[in-house]
């Protein structure tokens, strides 16, 4: 019984010719100046045509992909004089755009900060906890372990990020891991234990200790609705459905809330707050280079783009995380994430000799450049019979390594996703092919979360500084915590001291004149809130009398 | 890639009405070809979030059958509904005040002594879950057993909606699992030493230090760090 069609069989049975020869064997890991040739000559990032300079706003020059230059370089999706400011739906001290993992965070530590549950609002484009933070497969990082500490994890992390991460935000995740883990097991989250009762650890790519936590293979999903639960302990306010489409200012020159539209009514509404959390997560969903995406469907970019209509600064952009495995068969997962917890465990990427031709454990953009070489540069890849490229993880490795039944118990997710589709991972290896993961650069922020724009703070996947140019496995889930934390506490005290003044939209005709003034001509409208998957027909014949 | 030949085609019915889509398609990406865009029923595409819960029943059959949209490929003749809310109510509580046993799940979920055992939960559950058998540890107060047995659910809510009687299985999880890590297993020796240690400063000089490098000894220390794996 095999999930795999018969041109893939031939390369099938060497990888399980060549499999006990590489029990207990890896490829060398590369050198300093092998990883900046394999980034620079194989990494999508590098690829000059597929990115261009920013040509309005405060952040103009920064080079960043052509796909979100385009949300950025692009209309306001309202129409500012068709709404009515003076009709405030909401008047609340915080308001929290997006209920993912940072977003929680936020509104837990912001009523722990004297603010009443009634005067924060949670808004979120679908439903509470739908976010890229549930879909966390491997784990979160925090140096507790014995032989492990904050410094070593700075390093970890700094190197990673290619030396450009804000040193001040790098240090916040790694001094505040710990008491992560510490507040997510008082609320009861299932971390994986040893029988002694440590944590159960395993290193990630790039990382110089075992230092991942995890539940299962379901961190994320298990730290979010342990979360969730939570905050509807907590009786704060909160509106699904319902997104921020943009920020609102005051005549005072702050962010004072923002534009609501109510995704079942299509009906405006508006929301006045003293303090602004942008917590709405990644771009995944903008395809880049035509990527494949591990992404959340509501992961479409809105929040750069809304924090730019205000002047917010960016950086980092130029630099997007493609995780190096994605499935690429069966047809009907293709991108979705096969975690990197896999090779943690033991499983290699081996090609369609069966041949190991990388390290397991390089940082991500160096793993993925390495299997896109290996596919595009070598044609060593394994093609579908739809035509797609990949080479095999092969996961059988990690019963024969870790002992009979491993799979079943820290692999349930991928084990039951395969299957659906016919594939046994305990006996069979994957396909898998570079897929695009995370937003490494976004909004700038300082250490108490608040962006360059006075009122609005941001937490989560949408800012930039705290992973550098690269980020390592792991990091994510805690950024979410610790700075989604942070942002409640100083969102929470602003709060206490500030008073909003007139609301305008003013912001909007300025933005308009940055893209007149930079000759900027197109139809291009932004947030765009949802990706567009409608068949080509109906595209094609579309009407909207309704 | 999307092969359209006619041959590949099957026919189903959303809510009733037909559409010819590849057979290759999950049921979301075929309802996305057939034309539906997706604000509510639709969430990581990829297993994760139980956002997608769908029922369908295929040509012939008498079963009612429960799958998630993102995961379940289309079948000729499928007749397709999606569930993308289940109407539920969660209970309010403090987890500071409870206590890991039974009473307290008949306390905030007292309908959990309605479990007929008839296990209609169980054959619903999209992911496998035994989850009548959770139920039921629950029911003893056999806390482990619950959370363990539910780990893998994510909130769907098919269970909930087939459930004759009318028991919220998922928010009886929700609970057994936040008690089970908080009473039964407790916290972790490791992270609250390190917690302290970072609060009495013991890593602040060294994390100084490297900030203050200069990119190449930084550079230099990253590149020969000692690696325990």
């Amino acid at each position: 019984m095999t999930g795999y069609p018969e041109s893939m069989q031939e390369s099938l049975r060497l990888v399980e010719k060549t499999r006990p020869d590489r029990v207990g064997k890896s490829f060398r890991a590369m050198t300093a100046d092998e990883k900046d040739q394999i980034l620079r000559d194989w990494h999508p990032d590098f690829k000059e045509d597929q990115k261009r300079a920013l040509r309005i706003g405060p952040s103009s020059g920064q080079v960043m992909p052509h796909e979100v230059a385009n949300i950025l370089e692009a209309h306001t999706a309202i129409t500012p004089s068709e709404i009515d400011l003076t009709d405030v739906a909401y008047d609340v001290d915080v308001l929290i755009i997006g209920a993912g993992g940072a977003g929680l965070s936020v509104a837990l530590l912001a009523q722990e900060n004297g603010v009443d549950p009634d005067s924060i609002l949670m808004v979120q484009k679908l439903r509470l906890g739908d976010a890229n933070s549930k879909m966390s497969q491997g784990g979160i990082q925090a140096a507790d372990a014995p032989d492990d500490s904050p410094v070593i994890h700075y390093l970890d992390v700094i190197g990673g990020g290619h030396y450009a991460n804000k040193p001040e935000l790098a240090e916040l995740l790694v001094k505040e891991a710990p008491d992560v883990i510490r507040w997510h097991e008082e609320l009861g989250v299932m971390y994986d234990k040893l029988e002694d009762g440590s944590m159960q650890l395993a290193p990630g790519g790039g990382t110089s200790r075992k230092r991942m936590h995890s539940c299962k293979d379901y961190t994320g999903l298990e730290i979010t609705r342990v979360l969730v639960d939570e905050f509807l302990n907590r009786g704060i306010s909160y509106v699904e459905f319902t997104c921020a489409v943009e920020f609102l200012m005051d005549d005072k020159g702050q962010v004072a809330g923002a534009v609501l539209y109510d995704m079942d009514s299509d009906e405006y509404l508006v929301a006045r707050a003293k303090s602004t959390v942008l917590a709405t997560g990644g771009f995944g969903r903008l395809h880049i280079q035509g990527f494949e995406t591990t992404n959340h469907y509501g992961a479409t970019g809105d929040g750069i783009a809304m924090a730019y209509h205000v002047g917010a600064v960016l950086r980092d952009l130029d630099s997007t995380q493609f995780h190096p495995t994605g499935a690429a068969y069966p047809e009907q997962i293709i991108g979705q994430l096969c975690t990197e917890k896999l090779r943690t465990r033991g499983s290699q990427p081996v090609n369609k000799f069966g041949e190991l031709f990388v390290y397991p454990l390089e940082t991500r953009d160096v793993e993925a450049s390495a299997l896109i070489r290996e596919c595009y540069g070598r044609d060593n890849g394994i093609v579908t019979p739809t035509g797609m490229r990949g080479v095999w993880l092969d996961t059988p490795l990690i019963d024969i390594i870790n002992g009979e039944g491993t799979i079943e118990r820290e692999f349930a997710a991928m084990l039951r996703n395969f299957n659906k589709f016919g594939i046994n991972i305990r006996e069979e290896p994957m396909l898998v092919f570079p897929t695009l993961h995370y937003q490494n650069g976004g909004v700038e922020i300082n250490t108490h979360c608040e962006t360059s724009v006075p009122g609005l703070f941001a937490a989560g996947e949408v800012c930039g500084g705290v992973h550098g140019k690269n980020r390592l496995m792991g990091n994510s889930q805690l950024d979410l915590y610790v700075f989604g934390r942070r942002a409640g506490r100083f969102a929470a005290e602003r709060a206490k001291k500030a008073s909003v003044g007139k609301l305008t939209l003013g912001h909007l005709d300025r933005y308009e004149k940055w893209l007149a003034d930079a000759g900027i001509e197109t139809d291009r409208k932004a947030p765009i809130l949802l990706p567009e998957y409608r068949g080509k027909r109906t595209l094609e014949h579309q009407l909207k009398l309704l | 890639m999307m092969d359209e030949k006619e041959s590949d085609m099957v026919t189903i019915y959303v809510m009733g009405k037909r559409y010819r889509v590849p057979g290759s398609l999950t049921i979301m990406k075929a309802m996305e070809y057939a034309g539906h865009q997706f604000r509510r029923g639709c969430g990581c595409r990829g297993g994760f979030c139980g956002s997608c819960a769908t029922i369908y029943r295929t040509k012939g059959s008498y079963k009612l059958q429960g799958a998630l949209a993102c995961q379940k490929i289309v079948e000729d003749g499928m007749y397709i509904a999606q569930i993308p809310f289940s109407p539920a109510e969660k209970r309010i509580y403090d987890l500071d005040e409870l206590r890991p046993e039974a009473g307290t799940f008949l306390e905030y979920y007292p309908e959990i002594a309605r479990c007929l055992s008839c296990n209609t939960c169980t054959k619903a559950c999209p992911q496998d879950i035994m989850v009548m058998d959770y139920v039921q540890a629950a029911l003893r107060g056999d806390i482990e057993e619950a959370a363990k047995l539910s780990f893998d659910c994510i909130g769907c809510g098919l269970c909930a909606v087939r459930c004759p009687a009318e028991i919220v299985p998922y928010n009886i999880a929700q609970l057994a699992r936040r008690l089970y890590a908080r009473y039964v297993v407790g916290p972790t020796e490791q992270v609250l030493k390190r917690v302290e240690e970072v609060e009495e400063g013991k890593f602040d000089e060294e994390i100084d230090e490297l900030k203050g490098l200069d990119r190449e000894t930084l550079q230099e220390r990253y590149e020969t760090r000692e690696k325990r794996l």
